[in-house]
């Protein structure tokens, strides 16, 4: 981080209100979606905040004009998530909350995603957590660069930006590589669980927190048809989900001296060796 | 019947198992074309020929920008070849490659794909593999990110010696935003197997303490791959490579041998696929027995090395 940049920064921090994965989770045999009663801001989401409060930190903080603002898609608890991100220094928040927006897909959910940071206006860099702990695709960062023409740096394991050249550069692993990429803003940058270490938003965060303001919108209200998100929106359709039977606990043995002995017997058995 | 392209960034001499996976569920449909975005090596074109491929389209690239030229190529190959499905890996590159180009193409794109079958009925893992879901698409080219260890590697014997006619791509240089690729660092090269790959997996967690040793030597007896929870990739015992889970990789071979790991649902999120779960752990109420086919309550530091050397004695 060499020079702050003299032009404020306008950064846009996706975030996903998603069902707790310490605790087992369901797919509803009827509509094929996913039980969301149980939620909380996705896990890897937090990396993302992070990556955004804390690059406008090392750019002379907020005070000089740079926004981040956190922003999601889906029902009306799904703000609970932009909520924790304002905890922890997003600006303000963005809440795209309608009802046809259900049962979207990846193709779906990332027109959807666009157009609000479209209708936000005049963003400079995007930033996601590296997926969502209930679908995992980790694609829709990607999706979203290539609706958006931004530079599309995904999966960092670390970032860095530079004011002057307002060119962000990242680590990322490819193949038996890991690369070093440089791209200049617009980017979509989504970050992995190495990238940072996540705040622990203090009482006085939270409270800050409380005073910051979250903007409701609709499809409407960023340009969408209800047709072009959801079930008619997506490409792709979930025909069948079951549950996998559980796996059964097998024989446990303690360890008497010759148990390695008995491992090898189990794999001979079970034609594994 | 519907047709099939298979996409490679790159083949070396020797296809890798992944590839192989790939190129003998594009055998299923009615004509399988694989298109490569770097020079393919005679050898590697053998090997694709034997998979009943009857159609290798190159496009090689440029080094120097990230993804761009993998973008061009697949889409132009998609426009030409005219298919009505494309397999791709599934790791984070071919995802990503896949997710936009079903955007760009409006086509769909479904990822952790386990099967597809003659109608395009994708059968994949939902919620880290607890879920098995079928899906397909409504709309435009299919495009399917498949798991490593889901297709038998299967060549096709008729097919060897067939005619592979191979066909510089034609396409388009990509108007997206540069990504500069300003510096390449090699990872450490291992002997051991792919960890997404292998047919068998050894993992070790906090319960290691340190010493990855024990996990490592069993693991080679057995040709396996290294894998370890993300306390102990995050204790700095092992690179995060080797992290299996919910923020890791996922596995599922026909052995996983569970070694110093709870078993708490992040774990398990990793590797409960997997053909047959062994797990050896000090604690009795470790909840990876619950889901382990064979169990031993016992000190990993002397089970491990117990097994391994017999192993190797009944190899000899």
């Amino acid at each position: 981080m060499t020079e702050e940049t003299t032009v404020p920064l306008k950064i846009v921090v996706l975030v996903k209100h998603v069902p707790d994965v310490q605790f087992d989770r369901h797919i509803d045999s009827a509509s094929l979606r996913l039980d969301r009663s149980e939620s909380v801001l996705s896990e890897l989401d937090e990396y993302a905040v992070e990556a955004a409060v804390s690059l406008v930190e090392s750019q002379g903080g907020f005070a000089t004009g740079h926004e981040v603002i956190a922003a999601t898609m889906g029902g009306k608890s799904a703000s609970n998530s932009v909520k924790k991100a304002l905890q922890m220094g997003a600006s303000s928040g963005f809440h795209l909350n309608d009802d046809a927006l259900a049962g979207s897909d990846t193709v779906a959910t990332s027109k959807a995603l666009a157009a609000l940071i479209e209708h936000v206006g005049d963003v400079d860099l995007v930033v996601t957590g590296m997926s969502s702990t209930d679908a995992e695709t980790s694609v829709v960062p990607a999706q979203l660069a290539e609706r958006l023409n931004f530079a599309q740096l995904t999966h960092a394991l670390a970032v860095e930006f530079d004011g002057a050249s307002r060119e962000l550069t990242i680590r990322r692993d490819h193949a038996d590589q890991t690369l070093s990429l440089t791209a200049a803003l617009p980017a979509v940058l989504s970050v992995t669980d190495q990238a940072n270490e996540p705040r622990y938003p203090n009482f006085k965060a939270i409270m800050a927190a409380k005073k910051k303001s979250i903007t409701e919108v609709d499809l409407a209200g960023i340009g969408l048809d209800a047709e072009a998100v959801g079930a008619s929106g997506s490409r792709s359709v979930v025909l069948d989900a079951t549950a996998r039977p559980a796996r059964e606990a097998g024989t446990v043995i303690n360890d008497s001296g010759q148990a390695g002995i008995a491992l090898v017997d189990f794999l001979a058995e079970q034609k594994l060796i | 019947m519907p047709s099939a392209l298979v996409f490679f960034n790159e083949l070396s001499d020797a296809p890798s198992k992944a590839q192989r996976e790939l190129l003998t569920l594009a055998s299923r449909f009615d004509r399988a074309t694989l298109a490569v975005a770097s020079e393919v090596p005679q050898s590697a074109q053998d090997v694709v020929s034997g998979y009943g491929v009857d159609k290798l389209l190159v496009a090689p690239g440029n080094d120097d920008v990230f993804i761009d030229h993998a973008l061009s190529a697949l889409a132009a190959a998609v426009k030409q070849s005219e298919v009505d499905v494309v397999l791709v890996a599934n790791d984070n590159f071919n995802r990503e490659i896949a997710a936009r180009l079903a955007v760009r193409l409006d086509g769909a794109v479904i990822t952790d794909a386990i099967d597809v079958s003659a109608d395009l009925v994708v059968t994949k893992d939902e919620l880290a593999g607890s879920y098995s879901a079928q899906a397909k698409a409504t709309h435009g080219t299919l495009f399917v990110t498949v798991k490593p260890n889901s297709i038998e590697d299967a060549p096709q014997a008729q097919a060897q010696g067939q005619q592979l006619e191979v066909q510089p791509l034609d396409y388009e240089a990509a108007a997206t935003p540069a990504i500069r690729i300003v510096a390449t660092e090699a990872k450490a090269v291992s002997d051991r197997p792919k960890l997404t790959e292998a047919r068998v997996v050894v993992a070790g967690g906090r319960g290691v303490n340190g010493d990855f040793g024990p996990v490592e030597d069993l693991a080679d007896a057995l040709a396996g791959a290294v894998g370890a929870s993300r306390a102990a990739t995050d204790a700095g015992w092992i690179s995060h490579d080797a992290q299996i889970g919910q923020t890791g990789v996922t596995v599922s071979p026909q052995l996983f041998i569970s070694a110093g790991i709870s078993g708490a649902i992040q774990q398990k999120a990793g590797m409960q696929t997997s053909k047959c779960i062994v797990a050896i752990n000090k604690d009795v109420d470790a909840p990876v027995f619950e889901i382990a086919d064979f169990g031993i309550v016992g000190d990993l530091a002397k089970v491990l090395p117990q097994a391994a050397e017999e192993i190797r004695r009944r190899q000899a």
